[in-house]
Parts: C-alpha cells; structure tokens; sequence
C-alpha cells in the first residue's frame, strides 16, 4: 500500500504542480461556463416554467460531456507514453510495486484531476440554486455520471498511452474515437439507422442518458464501470507482455 | 576456470551456505534472436562480481531478467530460493538496480525523487524523508539536492541512480554498467563508492576489464550470450600464464636475432615491439613459459656477441583473457 500511495503522490503532484492541468482547467471551466450562459438563456427563453432537469440541466450535463472529451485525453496521454519515451518505465517496474499498482496509481491520479475539474463545475448548480432551488438528488445522479463516464474514458486514455510513447500520439487516438462516438450520438443521419441502433447500444453517451436526467439506472453503471475494467485489463496485459517482448 | 556455458557455475554444494542468487540454465529470447543461452550461476551473500562481456553479448538481458523486468524463455532465476518470475515483487523489494541509461523524472528534484523512490520501496513518511537524506550524503548528492533532475550531468545522473538503487537497503545491488559514459575523475569516485558497499551482495556487468578486476572478487564472462568463464581474476589470469611475454631489446641484426629468438626452445612466437628512439630493436617474445625463456635468453644474446639493452617479463592482463576468449 505504501509503495502506490508514493505513486499516487507522484502523479497527483506531476498534474496539479505542472502548467498542464491549470491550463485544461482553464480551457474547460470556460467552455463550460459558456455553455452553461447559452443553455441558461435557452431556457428561460423557451422553456421557463417546464421541467428543469429535461430542458435545462440535461443539456448543460451534455455539453459538459462533450468538454470532458476532449479534456481527457490532453490528461491522459502522458500517463504511460511520457515513462515510454523518457525510459523510466523500466525503473519504476524494478521498485516493488504490482503492476496493477502502477495502473491503479495513475487511474486514480487521472480521474482526480478530471474530478476536481468538475467539482469546480459545481459552482454551477450552486449559483442556479442561489436564485431558484430546486432538487439536488437528479443533479447529483447527473454528475455521477459524469464521473462514470470520466472513469472509463480515462481507462481508455491509460490503455492507449501504454501502447505508444508518443504523447501526441496516445492523445489523438484516445480523442478520436470519442468524438466519433459523440457525433454519432447525435448524428443518424451519418450512418445507416441499424448501424446507430447497434452502436447506441454500445456508446458511451447513450448510457449517459439517463444519468442526465437525474436517473441512476444499474446497467448504465454497470456498462461504466464495465468497460473501465476492460481497459484496465488490457492495459495491464499490456505492461505485462514488456516482460516477454522487452526491449535490447 | 570454469567454461563453458551451462555449467552450474558457482551454485553453493550441500552442507554449505545456499546462494541467494541463483540463476539456473537462462535462456532469453527476443523474437527469433537467442541473447542469452542457458547461463547458469550462483552467488552468495556478500560476494561481488562482475558480468563481463562484449556489447551485445547478454549481460543486461541477464540482469533484467534477475531482477524481474524480463521474463526468462528458458530456465529460471531465484531469489533465495525464490522465483523472480513467479514473486517479483518481492524479489524487487530486496534488489537494488542501476540500468544502463539511467532516466530520470526531470520534473522532480533529486530529493524530491529520493523521497519517491524511497516510498515506492515501501518506506513510511518519515523513514522515507531519513533514508534520501542518508543516501544523498553517502553518495556525495547533498550539494544537488535542491536541482531538478532534469538539469543534472552525466555523473551526477549515474550517482542518483545509484543513489536510488541504494534506498530501501536491498540485499542485492545489480549495477547495469554503472560507470559507462562516466569521465575518468567521475569514474574513480563511483568505484570508491561501491567499494564502500561492502556488506552488499553486488553484481555488475561491464566492459571494462580493470573495473571487474579492482572491484570484483570473480567474473562471469560472457560470449554471445553463452557463459565461457566463471572465477576470480586471479585464477583466470593464473589460467592464462600461457600468454605471458618477455620483451626484449637487443642491439644487433634484425633478421638474425628474430631468427635465432624464435629458434629458441620454448619459444612460441617473436613480434616485433613498439619502434622507439633509443638504441636496438624491441621484440616481443611469447613463450609456453615465460620466465624460464626469460632466464635463458640473456645467454643466447652474449654468445652471439649482441648487446642486450633490456629484458624484461611481462605478466598476462585480463585484456589477454578477453581476447582469448570472446576473441
């Protein structure tokens, strides 16, 4: 435990005591804090009066996902690929620490700094609440999701930084597909209607769905949670078959 | 001299002390290329030796795999009695390793790196914050302590990195050629330090053959990835005393003292020496026993009416031994 808590320690302090995250976090509060304005104006424009957690919070939680998906992988790219090409990976593997240590350290050093990044998004709902309350509960699901969601796009992110020691790399791969599956989301009429049924049925943000509307429904965590450990076992394969393959 | 790959190697007999390392018919493949062939070994407590080798001919293969990083093809590596492959973090917990290019987190200072390491060992706040502490004084880092890794040189990087190796007391140092790229003033220092390491059980590999003789008390050669010899350097230059030499310089006709040198009895080969300034001509004089020809040879030179300006013996280096047998 002592070994992973050090590991831990490293990589929180290499996010919140290096430029990059201050930077992210910059970039994402304002796009949020953006969306929130024109989703707010949206609303009390044509939906004053209806049904705040449809009409209002689903979509400023949508487009808060859409900001963490291209957030995320500016977070994750360095995980694995940055100890790849500075050669340290084989130093750090020679310390007493599983691999499941060195995975689980910086999973959770990532999903802390994409944590934090929306626990500042939550000045939010405290400032619509200031004005007109309303209930907390659906609100909170909806950010549940987030982190769920948070959760396995950072499992991908790790996965696809151990494969590569390109950081720009390991971040185009992890963005990609991501936003591809965003803009399917959204967009039917990109592909056939049965190819969306099938992959709906697979995205991401179709299982987001209803944590937007402030329902915790347990397949959709289930699904998060799911998927998040399939990345993680592959990115400990991953590591695991450096052993076998290794470098002369 | 022990040769020949596959040998058991120093593997402590019955009744006496078990070897705490003990590397057992290695193989080790990378794709279709072998890099090490069924190596076997042993070493025990407090012993310090040196893999010696070529480039490319296993040494680091053979270390990563002693210390867990690489998984052996063939054959097994224990670690007290235990499988690295099979254990490996806790055989790391025990080894301290220094690789061949060591790489630094640059954003981190040296303690501040320290301090990590110490904590990846498994030490505790305070035990971790004491033990940088201690080994930034025992390898001379205290005056860097403050700098970013990432601004450091060559030598300091290496001693950081033995620094690092050293944290958490492991039994076992494995020092990837530890003075590699390092200046001559730097190299010193760093074998006065491993010096100082006494009470560790030490294996390094190197290239270097004065490096294996002034820090080791036995070498494991290495050739294409097999084992060829396995002793200490004494007994593999005892083995060698075959390629000791006497140099000669006479004055007299070139063409008729190399003949009546190398029609000498006992004598093996005549070469001429290095071409210098003063009087005579050097020869280079091989012999199956060099300070019998030696004692002889002074007679042979006044009865043909030369002058011999000098006569001296000259003892085989481990240089000779690598050429014999990696040669």
């Amino acid at each position: 435990m002592v070994p992973f808590a050090a590991l831990l320690r490293k990589e929180l302090r290499s996010y919140f005591g290096g430029s990059l995250w201050y930077l992210v976090a910059a970039a994402f509060l304002a796009y949020t804090g953006f969306y929130l304005h024109s989703d707010l104006v949206y609303f009390l424009t044509f939906g004053f009066g209806m049904n705040i957690m449809e009409n209002f919070w689903q979509l400023v939680f949508f487009d808060v996902r859409l900001v963490l998906i291209l957030s995320i992988p500016l977070l994750t790219m360095r995980l694995l690929a940055e100890e790849h090409r500075l050669g340290t990976l084989e130093l750090l593997l020679t310390y007493p620490l599983s691999d499941q240590a060195v995975v689980a350290a910086k999973f959770f050093a990532c999903l802390a700094a994409v944590a934090a990044l929306l626990l500042a998004t939550t000045t939010y709902p405290a400032l619509v609440y200031a004005v007109q309350p309303f209930a907390v509960g659906p609100v909170a699901a909806g950010y549940l999701g987030l982190v769920l969601l948070s959760a396995t796009c950072i499992a991908y992110g790790l996965f696809v930084s151990s494969l590569t020691g390109s950081q720009v790399l390991a971040g185009f791969l992890t963005v990609m597909p991501l936003f591809l599956l965003w803009l399917l989301s959204w967009n039917e009429a990109a592909v056939g209607a049965d190819t969306v049924t099938v992959l709906r049925a697979l995205s991401l943000f179709d299982h987001f769905q209803s944590f937007s509307v402030g329902v915790i429904e347990l397949r959709d965590v289930f699904y998060f949670v799911f998927l998040t450990a399939v990345f993680w076992w592959g990115t400990l394969r991953v590591l695991e078959a450096r052993q076998w393959r290794g470098r002369r | 001299m022990r040769a020949g790959g596959g040998e058991s190697g120093r593997v402590a007999s019955p009744g006496t002390d078990a070897p705490l390392i003990a590397v057992e018919h290695l193989t080790r493949y990378y794709g279709a290329t072998r890099a090490v062939a069924d190596v076997s070994f042993g070493m025990r407590r407090g012993e310090v030796a040196a893999l010696l080798g070529p480039n490319g001919s296993g040494k680091s293969t053979v270390l990563r795999c002693l210390i867990g990083y690489l998984s052996p093809t063939g054959g097994r590596v224990r670690l007290d009695g235990r499988d690295v492959a099979t254990h490996p973090v806790r055989a790391r917990a025990r080894i301290g390793y220094l690789p061949e290019q060591v790489t630094l987190y640059p954003d981190l200072t040296v303690r501040r790196y320290l301090r990590f390491v110490a904590g990846a060992k498994g030490l505790r706040a305070q035990r971790a914050r004491a033990a940088a502490d201690h080994v930034l004084e025992t390898c001379g880092l205290a005056a860097v302590a403050t700098r970013w890794n990432g601004t450091l040189s060559k030598g300091y990087r290496q001693r950081v990195g033995l620094a690092q190796a050293l944290l958490g007391d492991p039994d076992v140092l494995v020092l990837d050629e530890p003075t590699v790229g390092l200046d001559p003033m730097q190299t010193v220092e760093l074998r006065e330090l491993l010096r100082s390491l006494a009470r560790c059980t030490l294996l390094l590999s190197t290239h270097l053959l004065a490096e294996a003789s002034q820090l080791c008390q036995r070498v494991i050669v290495l050739k294409a990835g097999r084992l060829v010899a396995d002793d200490t350097p004494e007994g593999l230059a005892q083995c060698l005393a075959w390629t000791g030499s006497v140099v000669v310089r006479i004055d007299g006709p070139v063409a008729d003292v190399r003949a009546a040198l190398g029609a000498f009895a006992g004598v093996t080969s005549v070469d001429p020496g290095p071409v210098s300034a003063a009087a005579g001509t050097v020869y280079v004089v091989r012999a199956a026993n060099p300070r019998d020809v030696q004692a002889r040879l002074a007679a042979l030179v006044v009865e043909h009416g030369w002058t011999l300006l000098e006569i001296r013996g000259e003892e085989p280096t481990l240089e000779d031994l690598f050429v014999r047998l990696v040669g």
